[in-house]
């Protein structure tokens, strides 16, 4: 529990020291990347940010961290999220102009079903041929952005664009929009969904046998293996739903926030959510909290672009460098530190 | 559609280099794994090394400095993943994978301001393909020396890993690290040695990228060569020259999709484009079956008091 805690402080203070080196006022900067967000005066602007770039963060580790306990290793969640805010976006362009309340649903069944099948990929061929999913769930996230470039310049294309690349914005179709719950408090339908995942991850992971095997097979795999559990099962299963999970909150973000399929709609959810996972340690609360700090780095970081001139990579050396020392602190609870003086054994 | 605008030789040359980042990549994770290590962040060390060896030789005007800067900032990133899985343990498709998202941001904030700048030439041969005509101009392939030093790493390595002793104790760490240790070998050590090779060959392969193919630097330029170096290694079932063969293969789809591209192929170019990467999975779906080249020590974690 404490390592968590311990690798974002000492993030902290390496992320310091390389803000010195670009030549930026270290304790400042920590201050406007953790605290500006929710304490200052702007806060009132930045508080729903929290939400919207929580969201999709906390649903696709939610996801991830199934087959991360297993040790089935889905990286392509960026590929999955993109098919899903296609086939999102794509039913609701079907139906363009149409008002009707189904819409939405539908909507959100697509970009489910579309991560899903996209996820199935790297499970079937896992399954079927032993194939490594790490590597086919990493290539197809270049394929699905390759897909996405072809999308908006083609057939998703905003036929009264002016010929400019991206889709119809589905903020202005009603129907489709996925709005604020409560106005102005950044809580839209995908902060709902991950919630709710939040809590069946808990009760799956706590309370059904189906959670109990991925545990065991993570734990100690010839175990599962003697009490009867299908690895084959599970593969399909935990990269299903993660696809599914990663799939809704492409649809999610490109009917709510982003509005539109364009080519670099995707701002590497999917990736950092793996970070998200481990950083709150595959336990869904933990997901949560980690997600809410991400996002909060996320904002932060914005923030300081604006503010001190900070280069947005920063951030993204400040992500990397927290599962970094996440992993390196690790060791501290598998081994215990102890002063000794090096004598003869 | 004018496929004759597509000239044989040329189009071998250009399969070279272009199999080159690849082939160096992929040979020394091919050491790394053989070891009984799985570096995922192969991708990350490959942007590392692109934009260590694009700064350094844009500010020391010397492309050799440049690559020896690669190899350098390769090395040293490959190092923290030594740390992270040798010394402190942790979980190796974890670390690889903090390793590439990693190396992708510190390239991001080392290459902001060398966005737009040719880096200093990298000395090239010619290779006269057709004579000037009155139609057209001469045809010259252009191929540097690395294109045959990629060759020659990946023979050094096979004949490594084959006939010498330190080849051989190599492959033993791979197969049982436990029997290894047995027999006195100092298995953390050799695997370090590994980890750090592969980063360095990885950190020239990126470089290779940013000075010499491309040359130019751009964000996330690698594009995922880092893990279809990753997939090369399945691919080539741990054989050094099966990597080559391999590397031939998806360089040669590569500059067949650019050039269908150029020949105005009536595929929309992100199809082309998709083809490196569903070629790959493909590869590895065939390639899945046999694994008998694979180390059967790989992943595993190894502590000496174990």
């Amino acid at each position: 529990m404490a390592t968590p805690v311990l690798a974002v402080l000492v993030t902290m203070v390496a992320g310091g020291i390389l803000f010195a080196f670009l030549g930026k006022p270290p304790i400042e900067a920590i201050r406007v990347i953790f605290w500006d967000p929710l304490f200052s005066e702007f806060a009132f602007y930045y508080r729903p940010q929290l939400l919207v770039k929580g969201a999709p963060l906390v649903l696709i580790a939610i996801g991830l961290s199934l087959g991360f306990r297993a040790g089935i290793w889905n990286i392509g969640a960026e590929g999955q999220y993109i098919i899903g805010a296609l086939s999102g976006a794509g039913v609701a362009l079907a139906f363009y102009p149409l008002d009707a309340w189904w819409i939405f649903p539908l909507m959100v069944l697509g970009g489910a079903l579309g991560g899903f099948l996209w996820a199935m990929i790297p499970a079937l061929l896992k399954v079927k041929f032993g194939t490594n999913e790490i590597l086919v769930s990493l290539m197809l996230v270049y394929v699905a952005e390759k897909i996405l470039a072809s999308m908006s310049l083609g057939l998703l294309k905003n036929p009264e664009g002016y010929g400019f690349p991206g889709s119809r914005n589905l903020q202005q179709y009603p129907s489709a929009h996925n709005a604020e719950i409560f106005t102005g408090s950044g809580m839209h339908w995908g902060v709902a969904a991950a919630l709710i995942a939040v809590i069946f991850a808990y009760i799956l992971l706590n309370r059904h046998m189906l959670g109990f095997q991925i545990r065991l097979t993570g734990e100690a795999p010839r175990a599962a293996r003697f009490a009867g559990v299908s690895p084959a099962r599970l593969v399909l299963f935990c990269l299903g739903t993660a696809g599914a999970l990663a799939g809704m909150a492409g649809m999610f973000e490109v009917s709510g926030p982003s509005g539109q399929v364009s080519i670099d709609f995707n701002v590497g959810y999917g990736f950092t959510a793996i970070i998200v996972a481990f950083l709150g340690r595959l336990h869904p609360i933990g997901i949560l909290l980690a997600g809410a700090l991400m996002a909060l780095t996320y904002i932060g970081g914005e923030i300081a672009q604006s503010k001190l001139g900070m280069p947005s990579a920063a951030i993204q050396v400040f992500q990397g460098m927290l599962l970094f020392f996440l992993l390196a602190l690790d060791m501290l609870t598998h081994f215990r530190l102890r002063l000794a003086a090096k004598g003869v054994a | 559609m004018d496929l004759s605008a597509i000239n044989p030789f040329l189009l071998l040359c250009a399969i070279l280099v272009s199999a080159t980042p690849l082939l160096f990549a992929a040979v020394g994770e091919l050491v790394v794994e053989k070891s009984g290590v799985l570096n995922l962040g192969v991708e990350g060390m490959m942007i590392t090394g692109a934009i260590c060896g694009f700064a350094i030789s844009v500010n020391t005007g010397s492309p050799w400095m440049g690559l020896l800067a690669a190899a350098g900032g390769g090395a040293v990133l490959s190092l923290l993943f030594a740390l992270l899985t040798q010394v402190a343990m942790a979980n190796q498709v974890a670390s690889g994978l903090s390793l590439t998202l990693f190396g992708l941001g510190l390239s991001a904030l080392i290459g902001q301001g060398y966005q737009g700048i040719k880096p200093p030439e990298f000395p090239t041969f010619g290779v006269v393909v057709a004579e000037a005509t009155a139609e057209r101009a001469a045809l010259v392939a252009r191929l540097d020396i690395l294109v045959f030093a990629a060759i020659a790493l990946t023979a050094a390595v096979w004949a490594f890993l084959k006939y010498s002793r330190a080849g051989l104790i190599l492959r033993a760490v791979g197969e049982s690290h436990d029997a290894a240790h047995a027999l006195g070998y100092k298995v953390v050590r050799i695997r370090v040695l590994a980890i750090l090779f592969g980063g360095a060959c990885a950190g020239l392969g990126g470089a290779y990228i940013s000075l010499i193919r491309v040359p130019q630097w751009t964000e996330g330029m690698t594009a995922g060569i880092g893990w279809i170096a990753l997939a090369l290694v399945v691919f080539a079932n741990w054989k050094p020259w099966r990597a080559l063969l391999g590397a031939w293969l998806f360089g040669g789809v590569n500059v067949l999709q650019l050039n269908l591209q150029a020949a105005g192929v009536d595929i929309p170019a992100e199809y082309l484009g998709m083809a490196p990467y569903v070629i790959t999975i493909i590869a590895l779906v065939i390639m899945s079956s046999d694994r008998s080249g694979a180390p059967a020590s790989i992943g595993r974690p190894f502590h000496a008091s174990s």
